[in-house]
């Protein structure tokens, strides 16, 4: 057998030619899932054979906001909490992009939350990839709109007793036409769920459950990145359909799994040409791309 | 004869455990031996058993590692040029 190749010399990670290289190390901690996030994306990006060029990431503030500097794609890491309007103006100039929103719980869901709700409500056409550790990674461990109930953080030293969002019932319940939620223990599945949303149109939502080891694990006494994960793996069910209002998270309890919602309603720019055709009539003339000049 | 192999960049790795955790067949582990960060970056110790079905590659978050079948090259990002 000794033309077999094992070494391989052009066998290369397929992680590696969507990465900024001059950037790695990156600077996610040991055991952060955000990186295995990125892991399933390229490869839902390979398998649906994805056209790179008409592709955009689009990022806001925080750990997960990384992403967008750390892929070589087009992307746009912008302001905290505003991935969201940034993105639908590029979908509503340039309709023929595809445009990913990969942006954490605290970014989209408080100080962008409204851009959230909004976008859902609009069903602007896109893919809002979520990863939610469930606290406010890069500022510090503050309580953010996810951390559940008795969860310690820095701004909750006795526990936190706020109730916190179920992500997945409130962009349901806005109109989300794609809702789905994994952990970082479910690689294949994120990336399965990447590659439908990838092929829907209208308002995409995956939900990334994802370890914290520096400030929500260990401020918790959950361990480390790899302990978090077996919980991932011991604690998860998959309920696919599941009514959202029942998949909410609680601090040690079952993590409701799978597709939550998939159906189809006119998206936004649709929605729009169609009034506006008919308003106008043959005064009207849709734009097709923005070019600069 | 393993079906598969993995190949780590050692000086990457923040010996997270991941890629030893979730690897079907059990094929690595943590060494003993220390990149220059002071993490110890995981090794083969089943070689045999390597199916190359890339699942420590899908886990590593910092891209330290990913598995391949032997005499099959992974699946690679395509350059797509407009028209
Ligand atoms: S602070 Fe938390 S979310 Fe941010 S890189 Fe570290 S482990 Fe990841
Ligand atoms: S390629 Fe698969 S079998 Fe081989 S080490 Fe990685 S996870 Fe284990
Ligand atoms: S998953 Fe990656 S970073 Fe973690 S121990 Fe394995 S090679 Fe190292």
């Amino acid at each position: 057998m000794s033309e077999v190749d094992f070494e391989c010399a052009e066998c290369t990670n397929p992680v590696e030619p969507f990465l900024r290289s001059e950037r790695m190390p990156h600077i996610w901690c040991p055991g952060c899932g955000i990186g295995t996030t990125v892991n399933c994306f390229t490869r839902a990006l390979i398998d649906s054979k994805a056209n790179l060029e008409k592709l955009v990431v689009v990022s806001g503030i925080g750990c997960t906001g990384r992403v967008a500097g750390y892929l070589k794609l087009d992307s746009f890491h912008t302001t905290h909490g505003r991935a969201i309007p940034f993105a639908t103006g590029l979908k509503l100039a340039n309709p023929k992009l595809t445009v990913v929103v990969y942006a954490g719980d605290g970014d989209l869901s408080a100080i962008g939350g409204n851009h959230l709700i909004h976008a859902a409500r609009r069903n602007i056409d896109l893919k809002v990839i979520c990863v939610n550790n469930l606290i406010y990674g890069m500022t510090g461990g503050q309580t953010a709109p996810t951390t559940p109930e008795h969860a310690t953080t820095s701004t909750n030293p006795y526990g936190t007793f706020e109730p916190g969002f179920n992500l997945p019932h409130l962009v349901d319940a806005a109109g989300a036409v794609y809702v789905a939620r994994w952990t970082t223990f479910h690689v294949r599945q994120v990336a399965r769920s990447m590659q439908e949303a990838f092929k829907k149109k209208g308002f995409s939502f995956i939900e990334i459950i994802s370890p914290c080891p520096t400030l929500y694990q260990r401020r918790n006494k959950m361990g480390d990145g790899l302990d978090a994960m077996k919980y991932y793996k011991q604690a998860s069910k998959v309920k696919n359909g599941a009514p959202t209002g029942e998949v909410g998270l609680t601090k040690t309890g079952e993590i409701a799994v799978g597709k939550f919602v998939d159906r189809d309603r006119p998206d936004y720019r649709e929605l729009m040409v169609h009034r506006f055709h008919e308003s106008l009539g043959d005064e009207y003339v849709e734009t097709g791309e923005l070019v600069c000049s | 004869m393993a079906k598969g192999t993995v190949k780590i960049v050692v000086e990457r790795c923040k010996a997270c455990g991941f890629c030893v955790e979730f690897c079907p067949t059990k094929v690595l582990a943590l060494s003993p031996a220390f990149n220059s960060k002071g993490y110890h970056p995981p090794h083969m110790v089943n070689p045999e058993k390597c199916s190359g079905c890339d699942l420590c590659g899908m886990y590593c978050p910092d891209f330290a590692i990913f598995g391949y079948k032997v005499g099959e090259k992974p699946a690679q990002k395509e350059a797509v040029h407009e028209s």
